[in-house]
């Protein structure tokens, strides 16, 4: 009997040796004369464990790891291939609390498939929303949009079926073009839902923006990827051309009459470029500077064409919405926030990884029951939710639930899900530098309080750290914050200030000069 | 809406210092992609893939072939982090100096990168072998800090895995 035996070809996975591990694998059975199929699955998000091996027992997954290729002849040993007792056993996959806990909805899939293999996604349920969107009239697929309540996952959590009956009815010229674009350049540090979207489970991506096609009226699909991910785009492509072969893109999809094409664009490493104005700007071979507003992109976005933009997450909801059902999807959440999050937990965290969890879990729950707290082993100090502009969370909030608007209503924000831990070793006064640093280094340039704001703002840390007028350089600081806050054109000057002032707030120990330090310790 | 190109009438000096190689392989990419819709950043990586850099002689070729002045095409290829102008070591190196990868020890790892190679970032080592880059997110973040080689992604990076990972990439050079 041929056993299967799943190795990631995820990035993350490969990062630490997958790749090697799966040779081994390949090699040893062959050596022992087993018979064994591989299949390069993408990662079931327990990215701490990874390469995460694992094999089917009598329809059952099994899971070991880490497993380097040094371990792989003692799994063979151990008879691994029948579920076999091993140090790096973890036993069946779907019994790891990590994964048992969770809210899957859009990564359902996530690590059970092949993720090129579109037989696999039909088999795992994939394209059954694009079925159900193709029976219905366009404003019943948006309708259900906006019932289900799915916003914006990129960050800025719009209603995303508000953005989409904009396109639909949104007056054409000339030939009646209309645009679907995909927002994929994931830039914020501790984020990687995206990428595991497109590397793990890309027909998931294609249906949503298949779907988002049909429901704007939008014949052309653009997927906006950032350089940075290579491994996200051979798999995107290697999924578009089998989804073209098989007519799920292109003319007359499925035999519906209705056309979409698909083409994925790549960026050039600017962080500015995740703006959606500045998104459109790059795809139209520009700089990316960012787009004053109005016109919003949905009247007048790319080539100045009636656009829905979304980010990948966003449009990856859209099938199990249209699938399940906007209930469904509805049912899961708390307040204004419905439906479930992909959740990652990055930085200095032992269990480090995916957890989608419907919202309203709390840090606490998400940074020890999950995440077993961090993986120094010292006190967990800090931790920054929702990228390098989301501000910096003291464990005395560590309750607050995972929610749009809770989170707004005590200064922090959601973002696109990404927490980054750091333990007590960290230099708050370093962090806030950096945040002012990083937005000098990505500033578009358009506005001023970003462009020269962000500058003066590590000077104006620089002096305050060295002891140079200190109480009046944070005046000023906090001065600076405000008109960048207030005067930004977009969220990049507009929320470097959040960083800023919650590590200033929270821990103004961290910014006394070297000699307040030393006189407080004298 | 889309709008008629318009090309202009005028003579535009389109003359090119590109050695013949190089040449060829710059009005290769231009000939596969100018149709595009939006077609400069796509031609921009397709030299850069082609050359590993976008020379400066390529600017006034490609403004021709898409009908802008040098002055824009200079504005897009300086605007992104990503391309580069100068020609590259043998191996670039990114290395990620976001939040994650900060909170598991990147600083040290960068000072360690610089000292090692002896450049500072966007430098090439006196060698001509390695190219340091900075990069602000791999997406590696529950696995920092995190690191790229000519494309291939490394996760749990301290500084003396960073020098295997060196003297692997010098290892597969020489075989």
């Amino acid at each position: 009997m041929t056993t299967t035996i799943y190795i990631p070809r995820d990035a993350a996975a490969l990062s630490v040796g997958a790749d090697d591990t799966a040779k081994a694998l390949a090699a040893e059975a062959q050596r022992l004369g087993v018979a064994a199929r591989i299949v390069r699955n993408s990662s079931r998000g327990m990215l701490w464990l990874e390469p995460v091996v694992e094999v089917e027992v009598n329809g059952k997954r099994h899971a070991y790891g880490p497993v380097q290729a040094e371990d792989v002849a003692s799994l063979f040993a151990a008879d691994f291939v029948n579920g076999g007792a091993h140090p790096l056993a973890l036993g069946p996959t779907d019994d790891i609390p990590y994964l048992k806990n969770q809210e899957r909805l859009t990564f359902a899939r996530a690590g059970l498939t092949d993720p090129v293999s579109i037989d696999d996604y039909i088999a795992h349920d994939g394209y059954k929303g694009l079925t159900n969107a193709l029976a219905m009239a366009p404003a019943a697929i948006v309708e259900a949009v906006l019932d289900s309540g799915l916003r914006g996952r990129g960050g800025a959590a719009f209603p995303a079926g508000i953005k989409w009956k904009t396109v639909l009815n949104a007056p054409v010229e000339g030939d009646g073009q209309k645009y679907v674009v995909c927002n994929a350049d994931e830039g914020d540090s501790g984020t990687f839902a995206d990428r595991m979207i497109m590397e793990g489970d890309p027909f998931v991506l294609i249906e949503g923006m298949t779907i988002a096609g049909i429901a704007g009226g939008a014949t052309r699909g653009y997927i906006y990827l950032r350089c940075e991910y290579p491994h996200a785009q051979r798999a995107l492509n290697e999924a578009i051309a089998n989804a073209y072969a098989r007519n799920y893109l292109g003319a007359n999809i499925l035999g519906s009459g209705k056309h979409f094409d698909l083409e994925v664009r790549m960026g050039a490493g600017a962080y500015i470029c995740g703006e959606e104005t500045s998104l459109l700007e790059s795809l139209e071979g520009k700089r990316g500077q960012v787009r004053f507003k109005p016109p919003v992109p949905a009247l007048k976005g790319l080539f100045g064409c009636p656009t829905i933009i979304n980010n990948v997450v966003t449009l990856a909801s859209v099938p199990v919405i249209l699938d399940k059902g906007a209930e469904h999807y509805k049912n899961f959440g708390v307040g204004r926030s419905r439906g479930t999050l992909p959740i990652q937990l990055a930085g200095n965290i032992k269990h480090g990884g995916l957890v989608e969890k419907a919202f309203g879990v709390t840090l606490r729950e998400l940074l020890y029951d999950f995440g077993g707290g961090s993986a120094s082993g010292r006190p967990i100090r800090t931790v920054q939710v929702g990228g390098p502009l989301g501000a910096y969370i003291p464990e005395s909030q560590f309750d607050l639930p995972l929610d749009y608007e809770a989170y707004a209503k005590s200064g922090n924000m959601v973002g696109h899900g990404g927490i980054v831990v750091f333990d007590d070793t960290v230099d708050m006064a370093a962090m806030a530098r950096y945040a002012m640093e990083f937005c000098a280094i990505e500033s578009c340039g358009k506005c001023t309080p970003c462009r020269i704001g962000s500058t003066r703002g590590v000077e104006v840390i620089d002096r305050m750290l060295a002891g140079d007028l200190p109480v009046k350089q944070e005046a000023l600081l906090r001065d600076l914050c405000e008109t960048m806050l207030a005067g930004s054109l977009c969220a990049l000057g507009g929320m470097v200030p959040y960083p800023v002032l919650s590590a200033l707030n929270h821990f103004p120990e961290d910014f006394q000069s070297q000699p307040q330090r030393a006189r407080a310790a004298s | 809406m889309k709008t008629e190109r318009r090309v202009i009438p005028i003579k535009v000096e389109a003359r090119s210092t590109l050695t013949p190689q190089d040449d060829a392989a710059v009005r290769t990419v231009i000939n596969k992609m100018q149709d595009m819709p939006g077609a400069l950043l796509p031609i921009l990586h397709g030299v850069q893939d082609a050359l590993g850099y976008v020379p400066k002689d390529a600017i006034p070729v490609i403004a021709q072939a898409l009908n802008l002045s040098r002055a824009e095409v200079h504005g897009v290829v300086s605007f992104y982090h990503w391309y580069r102008q100068e020609k590259p070591g043998e191996h670039v190196i990114h290395l990620c100096r976001a939040e994650a990868c900060q909170s598991r020890g990147a600083v040290a790892l960068e000072a360690h990168a610089k000292a090692k190679l002896g450049v500072d970032f966007h430098g090439t080592s006196s060698d001509g072998r390695y190219t340091l880059e900075p990069a602000y997110c791999l997406g590696n973040c529950a696995l920092s800090p995190a690191v790229m080689i000519d494309g291939e992604l490394y996760g749990r990076v301290s500084p003396q895995r960073f020098d295997t990972l060196l003297e692997k990439t010098a290892e597969e050079a020489a075989s």
